[in-house]
């Protein structure tokens, strides 16, 4: 039999993500990709993966998920609350995020909801055996492509995995929480900053903005103040001859409200672009809940590009400073029981 | 040359040739497009990741771990004042299309009472007009194609439709556009392809490119069927229809 987790209840919006759907966007093919780059790099260090592995996006709840494999190692990144493991003849047991975890066959993985972000992640060791499309693993629904039949999961998607067995290995935790970062989001001008009044600039770096229940994979339409054109828009203000958006690209449409475009946004489009979130802090933005409040303050080209690197240089840090998921020195009973007491056998790892 | 450079963030920025669509500035796009595509291929602009050509600039996306702005822009700088080629490789491409079923055409009558020519003038028109692809987007395959008989020039409908069947051929504004899928759409529908634009069992999924000189071949609907069958079996020999 196929080595699979298989959804016995989907979440809201899981899809499978990687890093996104590289040089392609010459052709129309948004980039899609993780909304929490972070989150995923680290589910996928924690599961003992290559970083550009595709792993599950959670989008605000996850799946109930039955493990068809003699084992998997999977890891949970994202504030879940707190996710449970079930077997047929266990009490439920709740698991942390931010680790690893051994699961055997039977066993159900039952996420749960995220609290206090929208996005959670899930990766398992090895990897999900699919076909990429167009060099990513990445689901973009609104064209049907990528990921698990290039849709959200749902109740009995049976996802293969590369592996049968977990490789062998320890269980791995982070030492502390990543620290994504506080206060306001950071953003650099343009492309179109010229084509909003002075005031209108102001009114976009002074002012909070709420996220609306508008907010999905393809960006967050916020609410707030509105900012004013520099041309009335009756007289064309708000339009431009399309062109690129980047990633984290402000567009700011006639109705005079921000749109931050995300990892579904499309390739171009015609409205003039007041600023671009800071990639460091896009993924703060990918983790943004209806009803929260943000606001925007202006950095440098330069600024920004040092702030991500050093973000980097700590996500780097902090894979490196993972730490045994079990008490220091001690035996890790749970292990031993679920290992060596359930199977009755000693955990006997296959080559790789 | 003088062009414009705004920044899109710390991972991107785009080269602005100028503020009007033309031939001659998406031409300039489309070369700057390629002269990268050739540098990178022989290993210069490290870091660069993707451009994205539009109308009338260039967006460039970066890595910022690999390169910076301040590294990167005096490289393509440079690429520009040494003289971009006049014109980038190009394609033409033939799409069959068929008009004369008034399901693929619903729009054609309106269109040549708004033009104020007959049906068949609108058609002829259509078929005459030398296109080029300006820009792929707003849907993976979708491609802006400028170059309409200035005859046939219209708004886009003040209606838009919630349907528009996929492959759908369109007209508005100087500009034609056939539908990669079944979408919501504002242009005036005067024929049909049986060509699919995005066919993700294809290799090369997307089948227009920048750049790709157009025209069109007129169909009817026997041809049509049958060109049909055999792109849904995926059986169409597709270099027919390009010419490098």
């Amino acid at each position: 039999m196929t080595a699979a987790l298989k959804v016995l209840r989907p979440g809201l919006f899981d899809t499978l993500q990687d890093r996104g759907r590289i040089g392609y966007m010459a052709l129309g093919m948004p980039t899609a990709g993780a909304m929490d780059r972070i989150g995923l790099a680290l589910a996928n260090a924690l599961a003992g993966n290559p970083a550009d592995t595709a792993g599950l996006e959670i989008g605000v709840m996850g799946p109930d998920l039955l493990v068809e494999a003699d084992s998997v190692r999977v890891a949970l990144t994202g504030p879940l609350s707190p996710a449970l493991i079930e077997a047929p003849d266990a009490p439920p047991k709740p698991i942390e995020s931010d680790r690893s975890h051994l699961l055997k066959r039977g066993q159900v993985l039952r996420v749960g909801m995220i609290e206090g972000s929208s996005t959670a992640y899930l990766a398992v060791a090895g990897g999900f055996a699919l076909a990429a499309f167009m060099g990513s693993l990445s689901t973009y629904a609104r064209a049907g492509v990528g990921g698990f039949e290039g849709r959200k999961l749902q109740a009995n998607d049976s996802l293969p995995l590369k592996f049968d067995h977990a490789p062998p290995g320890e269980e791995c935790k982070l030492a502390a929480p990543f620290d994504y970062g506080h206060g306001p989001v950071r953003v650099v001008w343009g492309p179109q900053e010229d084509s909003f009044s002075e005031q209108g600039r102001a009114t976009f770096i002074g002012a909070d903005y709420r996220v609306s229940k508008e907010a999905d994979r393809m960006g967050i339409r916020f609410e707030g103040p509105t900012i004013e054109h520099a041309v009335p828009v009756e007289k064309g203000g708000a339009d431009i001859i399309s062109d690129g958006i980047g990633p984290g690209a402000i567009q700011v449409p006639g109705a005079g409200l921000p749109i931050v475009l995300l990892a579904d946004r499309q390739t171009v489009g015609g409205y003039p672009k007041i600023a671009t979130v800071a990639s460091v802090d896009l993924p703060r933005l990918g983790r943004l809940l209806p009803g929260q409040t943000v606001r925007f303050t202006a950095v440098t080209v330069e600024e920004a590009e040092k702030l991500r690197r050093d973000q980097e240089a700590r996500l780097a840090r902090a894979i490196a400073d993972f730490q045994p998921a079990r008490p220091a020195g001690g035996i890790d009973l749970a292990r031993l029981y679920e290992e060596n007491l359930i199977d009755g056998v000693v955990y006997e790892p296959v080559p790789a | 040359m003088s062009v414009r450079y705004l920044s899109c963030g710390d991972t991107a920025f785009t080269v602005e040739f100028g503020n009007q669509i033309s031939p001659q500035i998406n031409g300039q796009v489309m070369a700057l497009h390629g002269a990268i595509g050739a540098a990178r291929a022989d290993g210069a602009l490290k870091g660069v990741v993707e451009t994205v050509p539009s109308m009338r600039s260039l967006m460039v996306t970066y890595d910022p771990m690999a390169t910076s702005r301040a590294a990167l822009q005096p490289e393509i700088d440079a690429l520009i004042s040494r003289g971009l080629p006049a014109e980038a490789k190009t394609r033409c491409v033939t799409i069959p299309c068929c008009y004369d079923d008034p399901e693929f055409a619903p729009d054609l009558d309106e269109v040549a009472e708004r033009t104020k020519r007959a049906p068949e003038q609108v058609i002829e028109g259509h078929l005459k007009s030398a296109f080029t692809v300006y820009v792929l987007g707003f849907m993976p395959g979708l491609a802006y194609i400028a170059g309409l008989d200035p005859s046939l020039y219209l708004p886009r409908r003040s209606e838009p439709r919630v349907r528009v069947p996929k492959s759908s051929v369109s007209i508005a504004m100087n500009m034609t556009v056939i539908y990669p899928f079944e979408s919501p759409g504002g242009w005036h529908l005067i024929g049909r392809t049986p060509i699919w634009l995005f066919d993700q069992r294809r290799e090369q999924p997307v089948f227009l490119a920048p750049g790709d000189h157009l025209t069109f071949e007129r169909i009817d609907r026997k041809t049509f069927d049958r060109i049909s069958r055999e792109v849904e079996a995926g059986t169409l020999d597709w270099s027919t229809l390009v010419k490098e």
